[in-house]
């Protein structure tokens, strides 16, 4: 008797996680269909921040859905972050996709990075796209060297591949890379 | 019992349904409503070149045949009923080698000239194949160049001028007895390009050109439609095509060619400002300013159209001011952000692009 309850509730369990399991995939997939529009973007920050990571009361709101990673991918070239950064490689901007983070590697930090602009050369972005489309922007950028769930990450690339898809990168720990003196201001 | 009491209020229904001349004038007005659809600007069966006069022809020849056919089973049909009601002699036992010879011959036929009306469509459907792409060699005439997106069509006119290149999107102008080839690319998934009134369809393939040659004979405005599910809004992915007279589509394509009026008024001068330091510049050209981003449509000349988000909207006022301000509410999830914008921005906004002749 004893032993049939233990079965059951091994039963029981077993489609409890299931269930958990399918609800999980439920919202990897979700898609926002009323992103939260333009708004004042908030995050302002001086232009001589370190790159110490501050935590931030504001978290990225998408950093676990799959359809908004694929999203900034798209929006990374379209956007033209490829025009400097090239596919996370690095061109005459720096690289996205190794461990080395001169602003920090929070989600939050790439967010600021992409509403302030840096010194020498990343533009501001401010009023220029979208809340919500920044985020997925950020959520890409930290997929590049592997901050993000394998199984939320693109999997696939439309055109040919400039490198492994961001699903098969091994996570890099970010470690902090001194402002390079072309970017120091005077 | 209920099958008795079913039967019976058919019947009483079919005394009444003949009885009722009233009725049977309803039905036939519907019938003739009904084909008056199949004449309208989106439609197989109201052909405006010769592609489509090929496809049409085939179609009616195939609908008379089939219901020729259809006929003939039905009362061949009824016949075979009534003879069995009619008091006979004859049992199954009793059958001669004479009938069952008859019989078979009969099946014989039967089958034989199913064959052959079969043969006969597949010959004619050939031909109408062939017919469709021996015409495709003719490639003197108008280029036009159709990319897919999710969910618009980006339009661009080919020239050997490169200072003569225009593109626009979702509305396309022909000349009317001018073929016009057109190269289909998509850049992201596949969409399908179909006027019904013109050609059949093609398929828009990523990383593929296709091509596909069609001409209007008669002047109008035809409606096509993305016919491959391509996500979303894949239902509201239309297109007009303005089939018109050569020298007023030489007249819009001049127009289309030069760049952005510049902005006249104040109102005009600020939404331009409006438009080049907010989202809108980073998906949106307007040829003469320094808008030159090619992620959506073109909007040089964008109050020259007749309808905005692929042929969803008509382009007035009011539309382009809900698009502009929440496009996710009249089609969730295209590619659009919302833009909140101060109230008078966006009516300088509204101006500016209003002015876009």
């Amino acid at each position: 008797m004893y032993l049939r309850n233990l079965k059951l509730s091994g039963t029981s369990a077993a489609l409890g996680m299931v269930a958990v399991l399918l609800l999980a995939s439920c919202k990897r997939e979700t898609r926002n269909f009323d992103p939260s529009p333009m708004g004042q973007q908030k995050v302002v920050m001086s232009d001589l921040q370190p790159g110490a990571t501050k935590p931030s009361p504001e978290r990225n709101p998408v950093e676990e859905n799959a359809t908004a990673l694929s999203d900034g991918k798209r929006l990374f070239s379209q956007y033209n972050c490829t025009g400097c950064h090239a596919n996370g490689g690095g061109a005459i901007g720096p690289a996205l996709m190794d461990e080395k983070w001169i602003y920090g590697s929070e989600p939050e930090n790439i967010y600021a990075t992409i509403v302030e602009g840096r010194p020498n050369g990343m533009p501001s972005f401010r009023n220029k796209i979208s809340d919500y489309q920044i985020w997925e922007l950020s959520a890409y950028v930290r997929s590049l060297s592997g901050q993000i769930r394998k199984d939320v990450a693109p999997g696939r690339s439309d055109d040919m591949n400039a490198h492994p898809s961001e699903q098969r990168v091994e996570r890099k720990t970010p470690e902090q890379s001194a402002i390079p003196k072309a970017a120091e201001q005077p | 019992m209920i099958a008795k009491r079913q039967i019976a209020q058919v019947e009483s229904f079919g005394r009444w349904y003949f009885r009722r001349a009233r009725l049977r004038w309803l039905v036939l007005v519907a019938a003739l409503l009904f084909l008056n659809g199949c004449g309208g600007f989106q439609s197989v069966l109201n052909p405006g070149g010769p592609q489509s006069e090929h496809i049409s022809r085939l179609w009616w020849f195939m609908l008379f045949v089939s219901t020729a056919v259809f006929l003939l089973v039905m009362i061949s049909l009824w016949l075979a009923v009534n003879s069995r009601t009619k008091p006979t002699n004859s049992s199954p036992e009793k059958e001669t080698v004479g009938t069952k010879g008859r019989k078979g011959l009969i099946v014989i036929l039967a089958t034989g000239v199913t064959v052959a009306i079969l043969f006969a469509f597949m010959v004619d459907s050939f031909l109408v194949g062939r017919g469709l792409t021996a015409e495709l060699e003719r490639k003197q005439g108008l280029n036009i160049e159709i990319t897919g997106h999710q969910w618009w069509w980006e339009v661009r006119y080919q020239d050997v001028d490169a200072s003569s290149i225009f593109t626009t999107a979702n509305e396309i102008h022909i000349p009317v007895g001018v073929p016009v080839t057109f190269s289909l690319k998509a850049s992201d998934v596949i969409h399908s390009f179909w006027v019904p009134n013109l050609h059949g369809k093609k398929d828009l393939i990523p990383g593929k050109i296709s091509t596909i040659w069609l001409q209007a004979d008669r002047p109008g405005v035809y409606r096509g439609q993305c016919a491959e599910y391509c996500g979303h809004q894949h239902a509201h992915m239309a297109l007009w095509i303005f089939a018109e007279p050569l020298e007023q589509f030489d007249a819009w394509r001049r127009a289309q060619i030069q760049s952005a009026v510049s902005p006249a008024s104040a109102s005009e001068q600020k939404g331009q400002q409006v438009f080049l330091s907010s989202a809108c510049v980073m998906c949106h050209a307007i040829n003469g300013t320094p808008a030159g981003a090619n992620f959506g449509p073109n909007l040089t000349h964008l109050a020259t159209r007749k309808t905005i988000a692929a042929a969803t909207l008509a382009n007035d006022r009011s539309h382009l001011q809900q698009w502009v301000d929440d496009s996710q509410q009249v089609k969730p999830g295209n590619r659009m952000p919302a833009n909140k914008l101060r109230p008078e921005d966006m009516q300088a906004l509204l101006d500016y692009l209003q002015s876009l002749k």
